[in-house]
């Protein structure tokens, strides 16, 4: 799957090149085998990532994972234990965060309640000492970027929580950084105005070029801003890679559960060989056909993930060979509008989730209770090894 | 049932204030009371009220009393300065200590508080005299070779003053400190403030209450403040609570004792009013 020269994907249009694989690119921040630890508790052990330039890296995870640890570091606000942390080219484990070229936009956005919308916007670029009507001109073009110049005047506590994120935002990019450092900055918003701000960073980050490390623990918000998610897991990165890879090819069971829903087959493998392999399981009632070779040592137990949308139900047998089909009895159904989700349950016991979305309105619902089959492609299943 | 507090305040505040008042505008008298009713039955029907300015007017024009004014101001004031340069880190090491930490800390503050102010006063006497614990510590170790004249001095009121006053302004500075988001000066340092600019930029700023109902919940008292300059001060701290007590007792003047009352009230009238202004800007911020 990867080449030795950068893969040119398109993202709505854009092209976008992926330096990440590029053995000649030099990366902007480098993390190398960084671990914390607050006594007893390692909150990250031995962490090493390399985030290009202009990228927006997620750090995905849930509470108590490290992420937040992990940028607090690259922000300056804890020390490492051990390791270093390298921004451009240069050491900057130990310095802290008034000498890094790096901002932070802050979860709670930590406004200053005592100033007005343009004076915290204003704050950073006064204590750089730049010239009065240098910091008027910054502070007025990035407040008309976050289309917050009529509430210039305002103070913090008079705006409501997507205008103070806007705020912050602004405040944390007047001063032109090359990392952004961003923790949860969606976490606070509704959902309409959470995809919404979501699509406004994106183009925002292109406009101005700046290198954005996200934490959070949402991973539609990761899937839509990244370019590349680390995924975290007890103070560890378990796997980094761009939103497709790390949804179609999980490299663990825990990636693939974490991010988006998934149904994992427990098997044994029954034939191993260079381009298909064959698992038997019990769990499922049947054989998985799987249409690429895995390395695993023989009869290894293995778990094939099947994402839910790529499962086919009918309520006729499909015709063909009896790998990758399963019979069962639809035990729920939720109904989202744009899509519906089924549970499956099979005689073995297992319950099967599988998502249909409602493309005619006028087919014949699948009902409780009723006996289907489920499917899929050979090329659909991943199989992992742990 | 509503009405309760106010037949409270009624009882033990105002009746009080308008004797002192009425007692202010009396004339003296050798007499048991030592003053003169206000109103006077003059022939069978008709009443006079006997309105006395001359207490007013001649603290006005006594140079020791305004003098004794000023002196209690300008003591109170530097009191506070002091129990401010003193109390703001103590407040704000509290604050910023872990929480179980805090709570030991904050005992120790109020811990004075359960012996009598008093004999706290007598205990500073027997610290500060000619051959008291600190000189004869300071004897003993050669630094000094003849006891330090500290009792009965100005600086001995200071000491006894800032000493007793000063958890009145640890504790509300710390009630408005602990509520401060200490994140934002995160944000100050991340914005290229360093961690005293962040202080002086952002925390002081945001504890301007806090810092002002402190020095208010010294000053006001502080002016008429008696025990303490009575019994460390020594003859020349001139407070006005001194000067009231004797127009009092020592010169059974009780219509000129009266009329200091009331004019130091007047005097810091303006002062709580402004303490309960910033006390309403500190809780409509806090909502």
């Amino acid at each position: 799957m990867t080449t030795s020269t950068p893969v040119t994907a398109s993202t709505g249009g854009v092209v976008k090149a992926q330096p990440w694989n590029d053995p000649a690119a030099r990366p902007y921040v480098e993390v190398e085998r960084i671990s914390k630890s607050f006594g007893d508790f390692t909150a990250v052990n031995d962490v090493s990532l390399k985030i290009y330039q202009k990228e927006i890296f997620c750090l995905l995870g849930a509470s108590g994972c490290g992420k937040t640890t992990l940028l607090r570091m690259l922000g300056g606000f804890e020390t490492p234990t051990s390791g270093k942390i390298l921004i451009d080219g240069e050491d900057m484990t130990g310095i802290p965060p008034y000498e890094r070229p790096v901002n932070m936009m802050f979860q709670s956005y930590a406004l200053f309640p005592h100033m007005n919308v343009e004076q915290n916007v204003a704050f950073g670029l006064k204590q750089d000492r730049l010239p009065k009507h240098e910091i008027q001109e910054r502070v007025a073009t990035m407040l008309d970027l976050v289309k917050m110049s009529d509430f210039a005047k305002r103070k913090p506590h008079q705006l409501s929580g997507g205008q103070r994120q806007r705020v912050a935002l602004a405040r944390s990019l007047v001063k032109r950084p090359k990392l952004l450092l961003l923790d949860e900055p969606l976490g606070a918003l509704d959902k309409k105005l959470r995809e919404h701000t979501q699509f406004e960073l994106i183009s925002l980050q292109d406009k101005l070029g700046v290198t954005f490390i996200v934490v959070t623990h949402d991973q539609e918000e990761a899937m839509t801003l990244a370019s590349r998610i680390g995924v975290m897991n007890h103070g560890e990165i378990v796997q980094a890679g761009t939103p497709s890879e790390i949804y179609e090819f999980p490299s663990s069971k825990f990636v693939a559960d974490f991010v988006g829903s998934v149904n994992i087959f427990e098997g044994k493998l029954i034939e191993d060989e260079p381009n298909y392999v064959r698992i038997a399981s019990p769990e499922l009632g049947g054989t998985i056909y799987v249409s690429h070779g895995i390395s695993a040592p023989p009869e290894a137990v293995v778990w094939a993930a099947v994402r839910p949308e790529k499962i086919f139900m009918s309520t006729v047998a499909p015709q063909g060979s009896t790998d990758n089909l399963v019979r069962g009895v639809v035990q729920d159904i939720a109904y989202l509008g744009d899509l519906s989700i089924y549970l499956v349950k099979l005689p073995t016991g297992k319950v099967v989730r599988v998502t249909q979305p409602n493309t005619s309105r006028h087919a014949e619902a699948i009902a409780w209770d009723q006996q289907v089959y489920l499917s899929w492609d050979a090329t659909s299943p991943v199989v992992v090894t742990r | 049932m509503v009405a309760l507090p106010y037949l409270w305040l009624l009882l033990f505040f105002v009746v009080p204030f308008v004797i002192v008042l009425k007692i202010s505008f009396s004339d003296s008298d050798l007499a048991i009371p030592p003053y003169k009713p206000l109103l006077e039955w003059v022939g069978k029907n008709s009443l006079a009220i006997k309105v006395n300015f001359n207490n007013y007017a001649f603290l006005f024009t006594d140079p020791l009393y305004l003098h004794a004014f000023a002196n209690s101001l300008k003591v109170a004031f530097l009191s506070t300065l002091m129990c401010l340069i003193i109390g703001y880190p103590m407040a704000y090491g509290i604050a910023r200590a872990r929480p179980s930490l805090r709570n030991v800390l904050l005992l120790l503050v109020i811990l004075p508080f359960w012996t009598s102010l008093l004999l706290r006063v007598y205990a500073w006497i027997g610290l500060l005299k000619a051959n008291g614990v600190i000189n004869n510590v300071l004897m003993s170790l050669g630094i000094i070779h003849e006891p330090l004249t500290m009792l009965y001095t100005p600086f001995a009121m200071y000491v006894g003053i800032v000493y007793s006053y000063l958890p009145f302004l640890i504790l509300p500075l710390y009630a408005n400190l602990e509520k401060m988001d200490w994140q934002l000066l995160e944000a100050a340092e991340d914005l290229g403030c360093r961690p005293w600019q962040a202080f002086y930029k952002i925390t002081l700023p945001l504890s301007r209450n806090g810092i002002l109902a402190g020095s208010m919940l010294v000053f006001i008292p502080a002016v008429g403040e008696f025990v303490i300059p009575a019994l460390l001060g020594g003859p020349n701290a001139l407070m006005i609570g001194r000067l009231l007590w004797d127009e009092f007792f020592s010169n059974r003047a009780w219509p000129v004792a009266s009329a200091v009352a009331i004019l130091l009230l007047i005097l810091l009238v303006p002062f709580m009013m402004w303490y309960q202004s910033v006390q309403a800007r500190e809780t409509a911020g806090a909502r």
